[in-house]
């Protein structure tokens, strides 16, 4: 057996182990789906380089650890592990290692019309909006991560906004692994719906609490009613021992206007998964994304643009920066149904390398079966501008200010479009901190 | 203020610059002219420190010390400034800020406090006027979207903030049109003084009737082969450069 099939059959016995320690709850209707979402992982196995979408990373790596589940409670996350990714938001609500931890978390007065919660108790209460989207949207018939995710499915961040009610301040989830000494994994998982005209703000952070290595496996589903607005902002910060794979999938209704956007500065491996259903006419959609890069780090980001239905549009924009010996990947899709005539979807991917080790690999794909649409992709890979450099040199900017002032400018317009100004000042400083550590090497 | 000795430089092995004299005091406006390929260019662009070339041999006094020790952003602190000839757009760097960064860098490296905003908006807005520079200008990129004209008064708007001892002006009125002739040269007269010292690269001698040069230098073929007045570039244009080329390869050929 390989190596990769030792780790499934640790993944499977891990699954038994879970499902006993449900005792009673077996007899629910989740309790199927998890039984279903490991037949699919343990018929799927783990994806393999030779497979087409996992050529640029490696999945090896992540089925080469014995990951074990990670513990329950807090596992030793304290308060002081929450404050410096905290944001200063008035809606906190912390998962550890996937579960709810309300003794770290600040919920604030939510809103009329806006519930909050986590799933556990959601799921428990048989809350009908939970039993008719969770698992419905991300797929894990033909993805063994997502799989492996809603098998362990017991916990995670649930937010439900109800018709009209236009939510103010951002809702803020931040999810952290507890990144004890024995390598371990957890599966986060979100849900948000937003009902019908209604309007809010996600933020969802992930992190480890320690510098070992950890698995995080997460999947967050996203649906949007007729003519709701939601932003979605993803900040990934794992430490840079871990491993990190996500999914997030959007699914829009008529007239929803929809943005996703993920800011990876973290992790050490970390294939992401970025995906939008534009299922209604009229819809809106945002892809964008930034990822800065150092060392070793490894990341890879795969979107799915699905338009289904006429009349939408999609704008995407991915922009990374590499350092060092990192690499980055980018492969979007925008796939067009053949009924989704006048879709008007364009899609950028631009990346600056600041070393000659680093690497950036760029595919992006059109397939379009209607006839009358605009698409368009570009995709480019370039250095710093020496003349740009020389201009700001001859002014007086050192190089150093002038190298910092260009990075800034090419990745700072996609942290410039948040809306929220605690987390693009927050993404803003990560990213100088980052480079300034990059200059001292 | 400025004395360039016997200066020689190439780039990616081709010489330029073969021999280049110039001595340039405070107080003073200098033009170099000379037709296409002459070096002016190269010879702008290598007092500034642009590390594409290499100086092979000569010397560069500026204030007595030696300038080429000097690394680009070093000179433009010790009081040297450039104006482009292609000013570069750089996207995503805002104008103003970029502007106030060069300044509080050149204060910083003489000891002086740095401005803060407000402070430097005050100051900037003065020498917006004198280049009847609009406004909206320093809300923008550096020169992202800029018309040509709008590049060139941006490179003497930048010239008046930052206040040089010598400017050095790249073919600074090269495809500008009457208008915007006169309000560069406006800038630059406005601003010279008997402490600072201008140096103005340029290929026709419409420019010099509205800055009037003391000394006009022809530079051909990577060396200063006649010296004179501004009638000198009266002369040249109105006939040309042949007659020069002629004598300069009688001179050669006399050397040889």
């Amino acid at each position: 057996m390989s190596q990769a099939d030792d780790m499934k059959q640790l993944y499977l016995a891990s699954y038994e182990g879970f499902a006993k320690s449900l005792n009673g709850q077996s007899s629910a209707p989740i309790h199927g789906v998890r039984k279903h979402a490991i037949d699919r992982f343990s018929t799927l196995g783990f994806p393999t380089i030779r497979q087409e979408a996992w050529i640029h990373t490696n999945p090896d790596s992540l089925a080469g650890t014995a990951f074990t589940p990670a513990p329950e409670g807090t596992a030793g996350v304290t308060q002081a592990d929450v404050d410096p990714i905290s944001l200063g938001l008035e809606h906190r609500f912390v998962f550890v290692n996937g579960r709810f931890a309300p003794e770290l978390s600040n919920t604030g007065t939510l809103p009329k019309g806006m519930r909050a919660s986590n799933l556990a108790s959601a799921l428990d209460a048989d809350d009908e909006i939970v039993t008719s989207h969770l698992t419905k949207h991300a797929g894990y018939e033909d993805h063994a991560f997502r799989a492996l995710n809603t098998a362990f499915l017991r916990d995670g961040a649930f937010v439900h906004i109800d018709r009209d009610v236009v939510v103010e301040a951002p809702i803020h989830f931040v999810h952290i692994s507890s990144a004890g000494a024995e390598p371990t994994v957890s599966h986060p998982r979100s849900l948000v719906v937003a009902e019908r005209n209604s309007s809010a703000v996600i933020i969802e952070t992930y992190t480890g609490a320690g510098d070992n290595a950890y698995f995080t496996n997460a999947v967050t589903e996203i649906v949007a009613g007729e003519n709701a607005i939601l932003k979605h902002y993803k900040r990934q910060l794992e430490n840079e021992n871990a491993f990190h794979v996500s999914t997030v999938q959007t699914r829009m209704d008529r007239n929803a206007n929809c943005a996703a956007y993920s800011f990876d500065l973290g992790g050490r491996v970390v294939r992401n998964e970025t995906n939008a259903l534009l299922d209604g006419e009229g819809c809106e959609a945002t892809v964008n994304g930034f990822y800065l890069l150092h060392n070793d780090q490894h990341v890879d980001n795969h979107t799915l643009i699905e338009h289904a239905k006429p009349n939408c549009s999609s704008h995407e924009l991915y922009k990374g920066v590499l350092a060092s010996k990192s690499q980055g990947i980018f492969r979007g899709k925008i796939l067009v149904h053949q009924i989704a005539q006048k879709t008007d979807a364009y899609q950028q991917n631009q990346n600056l390398l600041l070393s000659d080790q680093a690497e950036a690999n760029s595919k992006p794909q059109l397939e379009i079966y209607a006839d009358d649409v605009k698409c368009s992709h570009g995709a480019t890979i370039g250095q710093l501008d020496e003349t740009a450099m020389f201009y700001m040199k001859s002014r007086g900017i050192s190089p150093e200010h002038a190298r910092q002032l260009l990075i800034q400018a090419f990745g700072g317009d996609v942290i410039d479009r948040v809306v929220v100004e605690s987390l693009r000042e927050d993404l803003h400083n990560r990213s100088i901190q980052k480079l300034s550590l990059q200059r001292k090497v | 203020m400025l004395e360039v000795k016997n200066l020689h430089a190439s780039v990616e092995g081709t010489e330029i610059l073969r021999g280049v004299n110039l001595k340039v005091n405070a107080g003073e406006i200098h033009a170099i002219m000379g037709p296409n390929g002459s070096g002016k260019s190269t010879l702008a662009q290598v007092l500034a420190g642009h590390e594409a070339y290499d100086v092979t041999d000569g010397q560069v006094l500026y204030e007595g010390e030696d300038l080429l020790e000097l690394k680009a952003e070093e000179r433009a602190q010790a009081g040297l400034f450039l104006a482009f000839q292609y000013p570069v757009e750089i996207p995503g760097v805002n104008s103003s800020y970029f502007l106030r960064t060069a300044l509080n860098s050149i204060r910083k490296a003489r000891g002086q406090e740095e401005l803060d905003a407000m402070d430097f908006l005050a100051q900037a807005k003065e020498k917006m006027k004198l280049v009847e520079m609009d406004a909206s200008f320093i809300n923008r990129s550096v020169n992202e979207g800029f018309s040509g004209g709008e590049k060139k008064r941006h490179e003497i708007y930048q010239m008046a903030v930052l206040e040089p001892r010598l400017a050095i002006m790249d073919e600074t009125d090269s495809g500008l049109d009457i208008d915007a002739l006169r309000i560069v040269s406006n800038g630059v007269n406005a601003l010279r003084s008997s402490d600072n010292a201008t140096i103005v690269v340029t290929h026709y001698q419409r420019l010099l009737n509205y800055i009037v040069p003391d000394f006009v230098h022809v530079l051909l073929k990577g060396r200063i082969v006649k010296s004179g007045g501004k009638e000198l570039a009266m002369e040249l244009e109105a006939k040309g450069y042949d007659w020069i080329r002629k004598e300069f390869a009688d001179a050669e050929a006399v050397s040889a």
